[in-house]
């Protein structure tokens, strides 16, 4: 059992001004996540590290402001029609197991190599997984836009329509985002591949939601809003296995949660005014920003492993900001480019409305 | 939906000001009772549930002051209800 003093020690004092910070960082995490199912985690839980909380419980109050957030953007989208709930729980029971395990195998690294050790395994997955998803995604985002093909139905990949078309007596389950039955032996491992992920990167829909979209064949407003069922279903999960260590802190996740619940209520609402392309461009952008900034970051753990020649106490530091500053930058463009997609595509309705106004008067 | 129904929807002041007093006092209690909080949310095992609890609590009153609050500054869905499949 867990030393009580200890875990109440690992509570920081509130300010005004952290309070403010966690509240607008909340803000933009909820509005990307809103839009693309999930993001927002990746600057959160270093965020709060930088104001002196201690790495677990940083991912423990990240997760407990999580699964409501998650909660109220899967039921506004859930009014669009555009969420799945059968894959969401199908999916979010297998990511639980994956979170598990990848929090053990986080335990083994930490045991072995001690914390840069686990920092240099969590960045190197970051670069890995983003370096291959993230250019996939906004490879794929990138042909749509070329093509010119914004507007038409978005067309599933080969692998999906295999996926589809197997046939395992006894493991099929219809699903309405993909309107056909598919073995839950392809969702096991895809959901437990996010819960990894989850586990190692905080973000597990930059999993989640592509293999949805190229895997499963589902549409990616569909994949995107799904995610946050999943992410609902990992998140309870996760915060109640730190919330039995006593880790979480309640004040900075319902800060976080104040300010993302006005951000995923904006993101749900920019889904309906965009073309669906628009939630790869922003997922593929992200992520690939992301990649850089952790990239930075590995000889910054490779130095401290003592596997290169040391970084001085400097580079460290510019490294250190650097990589934090593009994090930042990441999620912010991902916000300005759904409240930008929002706004035209709000402008562009009413223009429609004031013209079919105008034709029928006339 | 026509314009003029639109135009003559109510907006949602009632329940914004009753959720609205709910979330504010939700989040009064949280910042005025920190230490509290912190020593038992702290302590694990049963206690475990107080923070899920108290995470659903917010999120519903929370969740809903904020969705009637974009509807009252007039940032909606759109109108042509995106058919995604």
């Amino acid at each position: 059992m867990h030393d009580l003093a200890s875990a109440a020690a690992n509570f920081i004092n509130l300010d005004p001004i952290t309070i403010i910070y966690l509240f607008l960082v909340g803000f933009v995490g909820g509005l990307v996540s809103g839009f693309i199912g999930s993001g927002g985690a990746f600057v959160l839980t270093p965020g709060m590290m930088s104001l002196g909380v201690p790495g677990l419980v940083a991912v423990a109050s990240n997760m407990c402001h999580k699964f409501p957030k998650a909660l109220v953007g899967a039921i506004k989208r859930a009014k669009y029609g555009q969420v799945d709930v059968k894959l969401g729980i199908v999916l979010g029971i297998s990511a639980e197991a994956g979170v598990l395990y990848g929090a053990h195998i986080q335990e083994s690294i930490k045991k072995a190599f001690g914390d840069a050790g686990s920092n240099l395994y969590v960045s190197i997955s970051f670069v890995v997984v983003l370096g291959v998803v993230g250019i996939f995604v906004l490879r794929d985002a990138w042909k749509t836009y070329k093509a010119g093909n914004m507007h038409a139905e978005e067309k599933m990949t080969k692998l999906a329509k295999w996926v589809q078309s197997v046939n395992i007596p006894g493991t099929m389950v219809y699903f309405k985002s993909l309107d056909a039955r598919i073995s839950i032996l392809f969702t096991i491992p895809l959901g437990f591949a996010t819960g990894i992920l989850a586990a190692t990167i905080a973000v597990g829909g930059f999993v989640g939601v592509p293999s949805m979209i190229y895997v499963l064949g589902a549409p990616s407003l569909m994949a995107s809003a799904t995610e946050l069922v999943i992410a609902f279903v990992m998140g309870l999960g996760g915060s109640f296995k730190y919330a039995l260590n006593g880790m979480v802190d309640i004040r900075l996740a319902m800060i976080i949660l104040g300010g993302s619940l006005f951000g995923i209520q904006l993101g749900a609402m920019g889904t309906t005014y965009v073309k669906p392309f628009m939630i790869k461009v922003v997922m593929g952008l992200i992520m690939v920003i992301v990649l850089f900034s952790r990239a930075l970051m590995v000889p910054v753990y490779l130095s401290q492993l003592n596997l290169i020649t040391p970084l001085t106490e400097q580079t460290t530091k510019i490294l250190k900001s650097t990589s934090f500053a593009i994090m930042i930058f990441a999620l912010a463009l991902g916000a300005f480019i759904v409240l930008r997609a929002m706004w035209q595509g709000r402008r562009a309705e009413q223009r429609e409305l004031k013209e079919t106004l105008a034709h029928s008067k006339a | 939906m026509t314009t003029t129904e639109q135009k003559t929807r109510k907006k949602p002041v009632a329940p914004l000001i009753l959720t609205g007093i709910v979330s504010a006092g939700l989040y009064f209690a949280l910042l005025s009772n920190q230490d509290f909080l912190n020593n038992t949310f702290g302590k694990g095992g049963l206690f475990a549930f107080l923070p899920i609890i108290t995470a659903f609590v917010f999120s519903y009153f929370h969740g809903t002051f904020t969705g009637h609050f974009w509807t009252m500054l007039g940032v909606e869905a759109s109108k042509k209800k995106m058919e995604v499949k």
